[in-house]
This record gives structure tokens, sequence and C-alpha cells, in this order.
């Protein structure tokens, strides 16, 4: 339910950059999301639609890049992605000291402005 | 002609609130005091902790409690109230978490001066408040025993953000099935090391072991 707060500011950050750079307007928006950070993208492109309309940023598309969690086992070395954000035992040895090194990336990486 | 550009930004999504949260942390550092952020799903006992931690604290710190709900009931400000502590209310007004715009309009009407502690208790969310700093020192959550030990493998982001984890309603083991190594196994993968607190609320079990912590960092903080 925190998806409206989170639309908000990447349409606060994307008109910004876009007036910075003199854009006549946003055609597209690229996200990145890693997968531990919970968030739905329908909602997001929901919220979007409305509060993006009368902006510069008008029927720009969303892009969501996710980025699966990055593993790595304690007992064997063997580093791997996490798969449906499951925690589940190494799949080299069945360990299940394991660690989650990275996921939680939540940035916008750039967008595409018509000039 | 039309022309099309990519322009690279690369800002974090979150940074308005974390810029905002950076000054509510200097504004609790400049008083000295010590803030968590208590976060828990609903029921897990954030209140009964903290009328726990004031009862235990009473004569030796003066603390403060910033209390989030999402409703217009003040229920549990009045319970703090009681206990002899300032309180203030935040309604969130529906929304499911507190942010550093709201925790900064309730630091305003805290007497900061003479607070050594200040406790957040966020709204009852295992998803939402974990996406949202407020400028406190240490995110704090509570699992409790009814939940089942299944948690740190379904809300993994809130399990690593946190510096301490309270594992409450400890007198309720016999009765429940949960399994502690496999619930200490998912914390441990998400959050290696974290410090944490097996507590009862009802038999008064463990306070003394999070009492004492709390001491500590309110004491490294503290201004003499």
């Amino acid at each position: 339910m925190h998806e409206l707060a989170v639309t908000e500011n990447i349409l606060e950050i994307a008109t910004r950059h876009a007036t910075q750079a003199q854009a006549k307007r946003v055609t597209d928006i690229y996200l990145v999301i890693g997968s531990l950070s919970s968030i739905i993208d329908d909602s997001v492109q929901f919220y979007w639609d409305i509060i993006s309309k009368n902006t510069i940023c008008c029927g720009a598309q969303l892009h969501f890049h996710r980025i699966p969690a990055q593993m790595t086992c304690q007992e064997c070395g063997h580093s791997f992605s996490l798969e449906n954000n499951l925690l589940t035992p190494c799949p080299q040895c069945s360990s299940a000291n394991i660690r989650v090194i990275s996921g939680e990336q939540f940035y916008l990486d750039s967008i595409e402005i018509e000039k | 002609m039309m022309n099309n550009q990519r322009v690279t930004i690369v800002e974090k999504i979150m940074d308005a609130n974390d810029r905002l949260a950076g000054i509510n942390r200097s504004l609790l550092d400049e008083n000295g005091i010590f803030a968590i952020n208590l976060m828990a799903s609903p029921g897990a006992g954030k209140t009964s902790l903290i009328l726990k931690t004031i009862e235990a604290l009473t004569s030796q710190i003066r603390i403060g409690v910033i209390e989030g709900d999402t409703a217009p009931v003040t229920i549990d400000a009045d319970k703090v109230h009681a206990a002899g502590m300032p309180a203030v209310q935040i309604n969130t007004g529906g929304d499911c978490h507190l942010d550093a715009v709201m925790v900064n309009n309730a630091l305003q009407q805290m007497p900061l001066k003479e607070l050594d502690l200040l406790i957040v208790e966020n709204v009852g969310n295992l998803i939402c408040p974990a996406a949202f700093q407020l400028g406190t020192h240490a995110n704090v959550l509570i699992a409790s025993i009814p939940e089942g030990d299944d948690k740190p493998y379904k809300y993994p982001q809130i399990y690593r953000g946190v510096s301490a984890l309270v594992i409450n309603k400890i007198d309720l083991l016999p009765y429940v099935k949960f399994d502690m190594d496999y619930f200490r196994q998912g914390v441990e993968m998400l959050n290696p090391g974290l410090v944490t607190f097996p507590l009862s609320c009802q038999t008064g079990e463990g306070i003394s072991n999070w009492v004492n912590w709390l001491k500590e960092q309110v004491s490294i903080r503290k201004i003499t």
C-alpha cells in the first residue's frame, strides 16, 4: 500500500531531471528494483497513470528492471541468485548456512525524453 | 524535428524521505536522545513492550513515545500518558507506515530537551514500514511466537533492515508450534549476528536484557 508514496517520488525525480534537460516530454522511465524491495509494479503503474496527468511525464512508459537477490554460501563459498525470493539452501552443497548479500536496490536509473 | 535523448539519473527513489530522516537524526543527536523505530505486525506486542519498558525504566531515564496509528484512536497514546510519559499521536489517515515527514512533525511537539529515549511505535505492518527510514538510531522488530516461525522467510526486507530483534510471547512456546532453530536460521541468513531478545511482556521473563540494552544505548548518546 505504500505504492502511492513511491510513485509520487518517481514523478518528482523524473520531472525535476526532465525540466533540467529542457525536455518537451518524457516518454520512458527506467527503474531498477531489487527483488527484496517489496513493490507491486501494477500498482505503481495504476497510480502513475493518474498522477502523471497534466505533467511533462504524462503517458510515459514505466520499465521495471528487477534484480534478483544475491546470496553466498558460508560453507562452500558458492554465490548464487535467489529464485522466486525463496530462502532455500545452497544449490551446490545444500548448506542452510547462507547469507543475503544484496537485493534492496531501489532507484530511478534513467529517463528517455523528447526535446 | 523530434529529438529523443536518454538522461541518466541514478537517484534513489526514497531519497527525499531519507534526506528528511537525516534531519530528524540531527535533531535527536543535538538533544542527546537515543531513538528507536519499533516495528511489528498488529498484535505482536508493540504497545505492551513500550509499557513494560516504561515500567522498568521510569525512575532512571525519561522516555517519550510517538504513536503511529492508522485510525484516530488514542488508545495506545492514552496508555503511555497514563504511565506518566509524554506521547504524541500520529494519525496516518489509513496509510500503512510512518515516514520521515510525519515523524518530523511529531518531533516538533515533543519536549526533546527533557528526553533520553524516544520510542516511535510504527503502524502494525511487516512490509511498508521497512521502506521508510525515520531518522531513528535503531530499527527494532518484534516477532511474536504465535505469528509462526516462517516470518523471516516471508518478510525478508524488514529482517534485513533491523539492528535488534525482540521475540515476544515466549511464554506461549509450549502451546504453539514454533521451531526456534528454523526461525533463527532464517534470521541469520538475512541479518547475521543480529542482537535478539527473547522475552515475554506477560510474565516479564527476559525484559531485563532488553532494558539493559536500551540503557546502554542511551548512555552512549547522552550529552553530559
